[in-house]
């Protein structure tokens, strides 16, 4: 049961979103963005957030697109790791989601609650910033379309009051070959000790990782050029945690990416 | 804009049937099927996504009511335990011992009973990755997967 009270908004624009959101802080109800809510649920539940009013954006249909148009494929930011699973438009982002959490809560967590989580994971951040991804960002002047790196450091990084609405990727590089690997420490439910995605475009591979730091990361391209071994570019990036030691971690990587790299096919 | 602000009454679809639920936006479903509409198949455990207790249906599939607001299932079909109504699943759950204690048994007939619906062909690495989603303590899966087995392997006509 949550512990104290606070209001809801079902808007169905981007616009009347946008705009409820920015009455709301300006009357003082701390609005947050909601759409799965798993997560804000479970710390408002314990006490570790709390919120006068949330506005939920599963009703605009702009945070729910799905679709293949003009050459890219476009991805609300209310679609559910499911939705995005079951739709086969990006095979890695799909694969990636399907090991987030488990399958039921799949059904609930969405692209963009756990892109913009707290929990430093935030493992479907990964295909997007492999594959040449861009942000469709509301702000007060409309949608703006920025390069997803830009928007996503380790974190997803917004002015207050804007909220990400979607985001699309080049259809080339969603079909790129990929390779998705995620080690846990015991459970396959669980947060992962690392997550590796990569593609190979051409004879060139990208690759990134979550878990292995204290947020999702690129693994350098030197990295990967001498192969495995040398992931000890990445040596001072490696996090201790529950889950595991840092150079357990360096060693779990070492192997995920010789995995990924024989996998894709290169030698 | 649908809103809910302060107490409110919202519609729902519970089982069939629509009802006028008085309830504050900050009520999760969980809390308002036990605590306002008596339906109290639907069990808190770790009320944190964690355990699956608390499984019901929404529009037909699994959904952990801890983790989602009354609020939010305005305009959605809600299916409890009290609505599967002798289920295949319910009575293979008994023919094949897939409960002990039971606390966890509203959970996994929810799960159950909706991965029979939707993939009446499931394979084994399905039917795990759904069961994942739930938690038994006391049981074991393999009485449970042998339920679910048992009444895939009759197809969708009993499902």
């Amino acid at each position: 049961m949550i512990p104290f009270d606070f209001d809801y908004y079902a808007p169905e624009t981007t616009g009347e979103a946008f705009n409820c959101y920015a009455k709301l802080s300006k009357a003082g109800k701390r609005p947050v963005w909601y759409a799965g809510g798993t997560e804000l649920i479970s710390m408002a539940r314990v006490g570790s957030r709390t919120f006068g009013a949330v506005v939920d954006l599963k009703g605009v249909p702009d945070c729910t697109r799905l679709a293949a148009e003009r050459g890219r494929i476009v991805l609300g930011a209310a679609l559910t790791l499911t939705e995005i699973a079951r739709s086969g438009l990006f095979p890695l982002l799909g694969s990636t989601a399907a090991r987030i959490a488990d399958h039921t809560i799949q059904g609930k967590i969405t692209l963009g609650g756990n892109l913009a989580g707290t929990i430093q994971y935030r493992e479907s951040a990964l295909p997007l910033l492999l594959c040449g991804a861009r942000a469709h960002v509301m702000t007060a002047g409309g949608v703006e379309k920025r390069p997803f790196s830009q928007v996503f450091s380790g974190r997803l990084h917004l002015e207050e009051g804007e909220f990400l609405a979607a985001v699309d990727v080049p259809e080339r590089e969603a079909a790129l070959p990929h390779c998705h690997a995620k080690r846990t420490r015991q459970d396959k439910i669980d947060y992962p000790l690392v997550t590796l995605c990569a593609v190979r475009d051409g004879g060139s591979v990208r690759c990134a990782v979550s878990g292995y730091g204290s947020a999702p990361l690129l693994v350098p391209a030197q990295a990967l050029a001498g192969g495995a071994a040398v992931c000890g570019e990445l040596a001072g990036e490696a996090a201790d945690s529950l889950s595991g030691s840092g150079a357990y971690k360096r060693f779990v990587l070492e192997n995920m990416v010789g995995q990924a790299l024989a996998n894709l096919g290169v030698k | 804009m649908r809103s809910c602000t302060g107490k409110c009454f919202l519609e729902l679809e519970v089982n069939g049937r629509t009802v006028s639920v008085a309830a504050k936006p900050s009520d999760t479903l969980l809390h308002v099927l036990r605590e306002k509409l008596g339906l109290t198949g639907a069990k808190p455990g770790c009320e944190n996504g964690d355990c699956g207790a608390c499984t019901v249906l929404v529009d037909g599939m699994p959904v952990k009511s801890c983790l989602m607001l009354a609020a939010e299932a305005v305009g959605h079909a809600v299916t409890t335990v009290e609505g599967l109504k002798d289920a295949p699943i319910q009575t293979a759950f008994v023919e094949q011992w897939g409960f002990q204690c039971g606390y966890c048994t509203s959970g996994f007939l929810m799960v159950c009973h909706a991965l029979a619906l939707h993939h009446p062909d499931a394979d084994d690495a399905l039917i795990e990755t759904w069961l994942q989603s739930n938690l038994c303590r006391c049981t074991g899966y393999a009485e449970i997967r042998a339920a679910v087995k048992s009444i895939l392997a009759d197809g969708p006509r009993r499902a």
